[in-house]
């Protein structure tokens, strides 16, 4: 763990002892279960943000495709009869699709990261929503899907099950981010694009698989957003998530200028983000200054990281001049 | 009021340097330099790379600040000139990189910043006066363009005139051409050349920088050659000639050492060779050139002869428009750097910082980056094999560091340009081309890399050196390719290697070869 996620987890900690120490229903376990249920949400979606992130991209569609593919995975299940383990597949594929279009008409095309998918945006939300006749999909009543619903909305020794799938991933993840070949080619892309290209590595096809990830990700994020709303209503389902899912990567360390982050600050990031929201909450305020709050305490967050960094680098040089001045007579 | 002396009578100079000096530590950049220009008066002036060109015209410029001497502008004395001063006695620069505007048009670029407003609040700029004042300096410099075309849409001599143009809309009474034509196709040279003669039928000084001799012949009235940073010498409108040129650029010193060395090697097969292929910038001219086993091959030219885009071509950056390429004898299709290095060719490239490491990553991670798949078990990274292929190369090469954990950022110029070797040493190369190898590396790491270089020949790899420094090239070098406007012009044998054929052979000349002049003495 890095000094940054290390700082990152005492904020949280802080932060939770003074909303505990104000109302201790902060604690209860029911509110512990909602909340790390939507950690886990959002987690999944902020880990493929940040595959994205680190070479230097971003996908602003994240949003619009959890409110297509959830939209579809519905549908497929509750209205075409679909069985759901297919339509899981069927989605994931789907996503994987989504994100190597992206990838291919970025590195390929040369088309900006921000441009390809804010179109993306636009496109699979107007479609979620001319898909449903901008209605809402949702099961019908009585209808139900006993091991899907467990393995999305159930819990095994009081934990959601969808939190121990963020933490399954998570682990994954950090391995193929911070272990694997591939993951050193990811940073390697993201701090100099054209000096890892000179090295021999095939940088599309790397740019390409990122996008792939994150649009897996966030298909299956979707399926799970899905069946924790259990309706549909395409025209705001998911909208602003892929602006938690940067946020959090922001938050946990990753630069938007590619090739610097860590996956565990990616996914703290996300816990204090659902632990602001819970504040909100929690404390009585009114829920309307939600994003206010979490604006805020993002702008902080990465002022006090930033401009700690420039006073260590400071008292670095300081220390160096006084030394060679000091060392100057002995040489 | 001036200080012309008495056999000058006709006109005072505009300007004139006396005893001019400047030093870098442990460079004598320029030093006791003088020289004048006369209104209306153009000057070549003529200079290896290093001779002292760039210093000279950063003092001009008023952004160096000479040690010694004089700089006498229009009758008025001075130690040094500042920014202001200088732009505002009419001294106006056109550098070989443009610094146009391209998203703007002709006349926005002509008067950037000193644009004619409308009156009211709102300052808007009055685009009917804008034109009328940039017609007349369009005409001047005979341009074929209209004030409200796009800079993006004209060609590289367009773009000069604009430059010229600004020049002109400043009043400037001296206009100094940085090697303008450089990167300029013939055609365009010539309509570059027709302005330089405008310029001086309006009495305005030029001072024309090339390393194209035959067009100081054809322009110029008085030539001056630097060399190592003092004035190597002045010639007169009847003594230009190129020849004359030649042997004061690079001095009498044609030395024997540099033609002694050791008797020529037996060549290599031929492992890999390039047939008639051609570059994105110069796609009319095809380019054939081999590189035989266990033998360094320098490449020589002129800066943007086509050197570094024939090397970007053959690692697969660049896309080859036309023509072949075999690899001991095969028929090779590189299309990305990946698929070169593959295929056992390496690029040391150019642009250290840029293109060649990530200074961001330690050293180990820099070494293992183009091999890493040999650096880990099932697909993950194993450190310790990296680590130990980085302390291998770093004691075979020398890498001074405290560990192979350093950040290669933090290393000297010649430290970093090890590692860029090292990646490549650590994969058996047979194909290695080094691009400027040795650009801003001190002396010490010079000579380590010369070393490697041979070692590497020496254990039978292919190696192409481009190299701009004459010494160099003729100190390293099996046998020499010259490239001249995009293509090789002539490739010297051991025997014939010399500073004079190297460059008459860049010029696009005729070298002498040993068998028909005796080579030099």
């Amino acid at each position: 763990m890095s000094k940054k996620d290390l700082g990152l987890l005492i904020l949280i900690l802080v932060v939770g002892a003074v909303v505990t120490a104000i109302n201790p229903r902060f604690l209860s376990a029911i509110n512990l279960a909602n909340t790390s249920n939507l950690v886990a949400l959002f987690g999944i979606l902020s880990i493929g943000q940040a595959f994205v992130i680190i070479t230097a991209g971003i996908e602003l569609s994240v949003g619009s495709v959890i409110a297509l593919l959830g939209t579809l995975f519905i549908d497929f299940i509750a209205v075409r009869e679909v069985s759901w383990p297919l339509a899981f597949v069927l989605i994931l594929v789907l996503g994987a699709i989504i994100g190597f279009v992206h990838g291919w008409l970025i590195t390929r095309l040369k088309l900006q990261p921000f441009v390809v998918t804010l179109c993306g945006l636009l496109i699979y939300r107007g479609v979620a929503r001319f898909y449903t006749a901008d209605g809402t999909a949702g099961f019908a009543f009585g209808q139900n899907f006993p091991t899907l619903e467990f393995l999305t909305a159930g819990r095994s020794y009081g934990l959601p099950n969808s939190f121990i799938a963020l933490i399954v991933i998570a682990i994954v993840m950090w391995v193929v981010l911070h272990r694997s070949v591939f993951g050193r080619y990811l940073y390697a892309i993201g701090k100099n694009e054209e000096a890892a290209k000179y090295s021999g590595i095939r940088t599309g096809r790397v740019i390409i698989a990122a996008y792939v990830i994150c649009g897996v990700l966030t298909a299956l994020s979707a399926i799970y957003f899905a069946m924790y709303t259990r309706s549909i209503s395409p025209a705001s389902h998911g909208q602003f998530y892929e602006l938690y899912a940067i946020a959090a990567a922001v938050l946990g360390g990753f630069s938007l200028r590619g090739g610097e982050g860590s996956l565990v600050g990616a996914v703290l990031g996300t816990v204090l983000l659902q632990e602001l929201q819970n504040l909100v909450n929690l404390l009585g305020i009114p829920s309307s200054l939600n994003f206010a709050v979490m604006g805020g305490v993002i702008l902080i967050g990465v002022l006090v990281d930033q401009q700690w960094g420039v006073f260590r680098t400071r008292r670095r040089m300081l220390e160096a001049s006084r030394r060679g001045v000091a060392g100057a007579p002995a040489e | 009021m001036t200080s012309t002396d008495t056999t000058q009578p006709i006109t005072a100079p505009f300007l004139s340097l006396d005893a001019v000096r400047k030093t870098y530590p442990g460079v004598v950049a320029l030093d006791r330099f003088s020289m004048e220009v006369r209104p209306g008066e153009v000057i070549g002036l003529v200079g290896e790379n290093g001779a002292g060109k760039s210093t000279l015209m950063k003092i001009l410029g008023g952004v160096t600040r000479p040690d010694s001497g004089t700089i006498t502008v229009d009758g008025t004395a001075h130690d040094a000139l500042t920014v202001e001063h200088s732009i505002g006695s009419g001294i106006a620069f056109v550098h070989q990189e443009l610094n146009l505007f391209e998203n703007l048009d002709v006349a926005a670029n002509i008067f950037f910043g000193r644009e004619p407003l409308r009156a009211g609040p709102l300052k808007l700029v009055d685009r009917a006066k804008l034109r009328e004042m940039v017609a007349p300096l369009l005409k001047r410099v005979g341009a074929n363009f209209s004030a409200d075309a796009p800079v993006a849409s004209l060609s590289l001599a367009q773009q000069q005139m604009v430059e010229i143009a600004k020049a002109l809309s400043i009043k400037a009474r001296l206009v100094i051409l940085d090697e303008p034509t450089s990167s300029l196709p013939i055609a365009e040279t010539e309509k570059l050349l027709d302005v330089i003669k405008g310029l001086k039928a309006e009495g305005i000084s030029v001072i024309f920088i090339s390393h194209r001799l035959h067009e100081i012949e054809r322009v110029a009235d008085r030539v001056v050659v630097l060399r190592d940073g003092t004035l190597a010498g002045t010639l007169a409108k009847d003594r230009i000639n190129h020849d004359e040129m030649v042997r004061l650029m690079i001095g009498r010193m044609l030395k024997e050492r540099e033609k002694a060395g050791e008797a020529a090697r037996a060549p290599g097969s031929v492992a890999l060779s390039a047939d008639a292929i051609r570059t994105g910038t110069y796609p009319d001219r095809p380019v054939s050139i081999e590189l035989r086993r266990a033998e360094i091959l320098g490449l020589a030219g002129l800066v943007g002869s086509g050197r570094t885009e024939l090397a970007r071509v053959l690692f697969g950056i660049d896309e080859r428009l036309a023509g072949s390429v075999t690899l001991d004898g095969k028929p090779l299709n590189v299309t990305s750097a990946a698929d070169a290095v593959a295929n056992g060719i390496f690029l040391v490239p150019e642009d250290r910082k840029l293109t060649g490491i990530l200074l961001d990553l330690s050293i180990a991670q820099n070494i293992s980056l183009p091999n890493l798949p040999a650096h880990a078990r099932r697909s993950l990274v194993s450190v310790g094999a990296e680590l130990a292929t980085a302390e291998k190369q770093k004691k075979n090469l020398g890498i001074k560091a405290p560990s192979v954990l350093t950040r290669t950022g933090t290393l000297s110029g010649g430290n970093q340009q090890k590692v860029v070797l090292a990646k490549w040493l650590a994969m058996n190369p047979k194909v290695m081309i080094l691009d400027e190898p040795t650009r801003g590396i001190d002396i010490g790491a010079k000579a380590e890399i010369y070393g490697l270089m041979r070692a590497l020949a020496d254990a039978g790899v292919a190696v192409l050196m481009i190299s701009s420094d004459m010494e160099e090239v003729i100190g390293v070098s099996d046998r020499i390719a010259v490239m001249h406007e995009g293509q090789i012009s002539g490739i010297l044998d051991k025997d014939d290697f010399s500073q004079e054929n190297v460059l008459l052979l860049a010029v696009g000349k005729k070298p002498k070869l040993l068998q028909a002049a005796g080579g030099a003495q």
